[in-house]
């Protein structure tokens, strides 16, 4: 008997360490990179002789041509994220409310238009993007970016939003009206409190979306004062001869903070969302 | 937000809102619901509508038929999307099918095989970029340390391009598919598996009766809209290769962007309008799908 457990444990690893290699590998590398100095990056050791912290430094004290910008594209990464997970937000909890609380005419309408907008691919919509935020002069600045992303996070938003206020018991909007409530007081006093768990969760998306974002971000802006990180990342590619130990460095500062909130909202983010993902 | 699988736990249905004071209340509605309308129509419509305006002329689509890296990049995007979601979905059925053993270290190995879908794209494509260089790529350097042969030039052969772009989309998004349909897996109800136990049936034979037809139309939708996604894939292939060597890496989205970069943007919309037809109809079956089952919610 003990030793059928073991064969099928045994079994079990044999799927088990696959995936680790498959999954961790590139991983590690883009680490490894950043601990090792340019010699030993390049000799494709598996780990330096001598680990060093010196590209960290280097990236933090923008001592490289490609970092000249690096703390003004941080924060414009970081601004960027937060003002699309703001907006879209306010936007998406208003446009649910509406359609699944108040029954708005045409609500059907408009949540069509917002799934359509979720399907197409999104680098389909890029080109058309691209075109329109130069005739509305936006080109260039940030808000075309943050206003291209709400664009693309809202579908997703208000459909997760509106699938979480259907459940919302009805009782409760009832005994709101008999008191007498305004609908902005439903909203404030009943609406936004109950909903708290899916604000967390899509705020958390839709700052995600934006922070990772490369397609947009490298069309839409390309000013060295503008550029968020992603696009910043990209520019090292523009030589043959790229430090590429820094760049790693720099790939692993930027990776960690989207890594580390998808983590700590994991609960939200699973439950919340991968299962609404393909409702279908 | 419950999944496609979980048959409906929904609470009664909501009473229609009393008749009294329904004008406010849809004076209110419409007010919250103008935010929204207004982004999708400066953003999405009118967007969509100068684009297919300026996509309007026979003459640009003759150009682009002409273009010999266009008739390159249809092909490469037509494999990509057969062969790559494919893969990916057989790899995601096995794979949650092992993630579903309730044993601890599965529990762990599964928050550690979600990282590809939890970190942003280009550092990892970009180390996957280097560790496919032919020079000092971790993975030749490897193969010369075992066979003392010279790996190939991962990245300048087409072929091989095309399939290391394969590699890279599915690893990034095999994880979320997974997930997804581990979800279907996990809302089958154990005493089938019981039953079937006790009737002695193999495991093939429990996967077979059991488990795909509780599954398949979680898979074949999943698999319909990974299709459309995996068509706007852009990063997996310009940030491994853009489009190199000589422009034989391109799929329709990275060439969309090429003739944007190039100041030709008619002939970048041109090559949109010319998937439509394709596209259209599962974004169509999509939204319907979802809208069928939003009646069924509420109704």
């Amino acid at each position: 008997m003990t030793s059928r457990k073991l064969l099928s444990e045994a079994k079990l690893w044999l799927v088990a360490i696959p995936i680790l290699l498959w999954t961790l590998i590139p991983i590690y590398h883009i680490f490894l990179f950043s601990i090792s100095s340019k010699d030993s990056a390049f000799s494709g050791a598996l780990w330096p002789d001598k680990p060093t912290l010196r590209n960290f430094g280097t990236v933090f004290r923008q001592e490289h041509f490609y970092l000249h910008h690096f703390w003004s594209q941080i924060w414009n990464s970081l601004w960027i994220a937060l003002a699309v997970g703001a907006i879209t937000l306010a936007v998406a909890t208003c446009a649910a409310f509406a359609i699944s609380r108040l029954k708005v005419r045409g609500g059907r309408t408009v949540m069509n238009a917002a799934l359509f907008t979720y399907f197409i691919p999104a680098a389909f919509l890029a080109v058309p993007m691209y075109k329109a935020m130069g005739a509305y002069g936006l080109l260039n600045s940030r808000w075309s970016l943050v206003l291209a992303m709400v664009t693309l996070a809202s579908p997703y938003a208000i459909w997760v939003l509106k699938q979480a206020s259907d459940k919302l018991p009805w009782e409760l909007d009832e005994a709101a009206r008999i008191d007498g409530a305004t609908p902005l007081q439903l909203f404030r006093l009943v609406y936004l409190p109950l909903m708290l768990p899916s604000l967390v969760a899509i705020g958390t998306y839709a700052v995600l979306l934006a922070w990772n974002e490369y397609l947009y971000a490298f069309l839409l802006l390309s000013h060295e004062n503008t550029i968020p990180l992603a696009v910043g990342l990209g520019h090292f590619l523009a030589s043959d001869d790229s430090p590429w130990e820094i760049l790693m460095a720099t790939a692993l500062i930027y990776a960690l903070p989207p890594a580390a909130i998808y983590y700590a909202f994991r609960r939200y983010m699973v439950g919340g969302l991968t299962a609404g993902a393909v409702k279908s | 937000m419950s999944s496609i699988v979980l048959p409906g736990v929904q609470p009664a249905s909501p009473v229609k809102p009393p008749r009294k004071g329904l004008t406010t209340w849809q004076t209110w509605g419409l007010i919250l619901i103008a935010p929204y309308l207004l982004v999708f129509a400066v953003f999405v419509l009118y967007p969509v509508t100068y684009g297919l305006w300026l996509a309007r002329n026979p003459a640009t689509y003759l150009r682009l038929f002409e273009d010999p890296v266009f008739f390159r990049t249809v092909v490469n995007t037509i494999l990509f999307l057969l062969i790559a979601v494919n893969l990916k979905f057989l790899l995601a059925l096995y794979l949650s099918g092992f993630f579903v053993h309730e044993k601890r270290w599965i529990r762990w190995l599964s928050v550690i095989f979600i990282i590809p879908w939890a970190v942003p794209a280009i550092p990892t494509i970009f180390s996957i970029r280097f560790m496919l260089n032919p020079e000092w790529g971790l993975v030749n350097s490897l193969i010369f340390r075992f066979t003392a042969l010279d790996g190939p030039n991962w990245l300048t052969n087409p072929q091989l391009a095309m399939a290391m772009a394969m590699l890279v989309h599915i690893w990034k998004a095999l994880p979320f598919w997974t997930l997804i349909l581990m979800a279907g897996r996990l809302a089958i109800p154990k005493e089938l598996y019981e039953a079937a136990s006790v009737d002695g049936a193999s495991g093939w034979q429990k996967f077979r009766y059991v488990t795909w037809p509780s599954i398949r139309t979680l898979y074949l939708t999943s698999t319909l809209l990974s299709l459309i996604w995996t068509l706007g894939d852009f990063n997996s292939v310009y940030l491994l290769t853009g489009g190199q060597p000589a422009d034989q890496t391109h799929v329709l989205a990275t060439l969309g962007i090429r003739y944007i970069r190039l100041d030709q943007v008619d002939q970048a919309m041109a090559t949109i309008v010319v998937a439509l037809p394709f596209v259209l109809p599962m974004v169509y079956f999509m939204m319907k799908r979802l809208s069928v089952d939003d009646q069924q919610e509420t109704a």
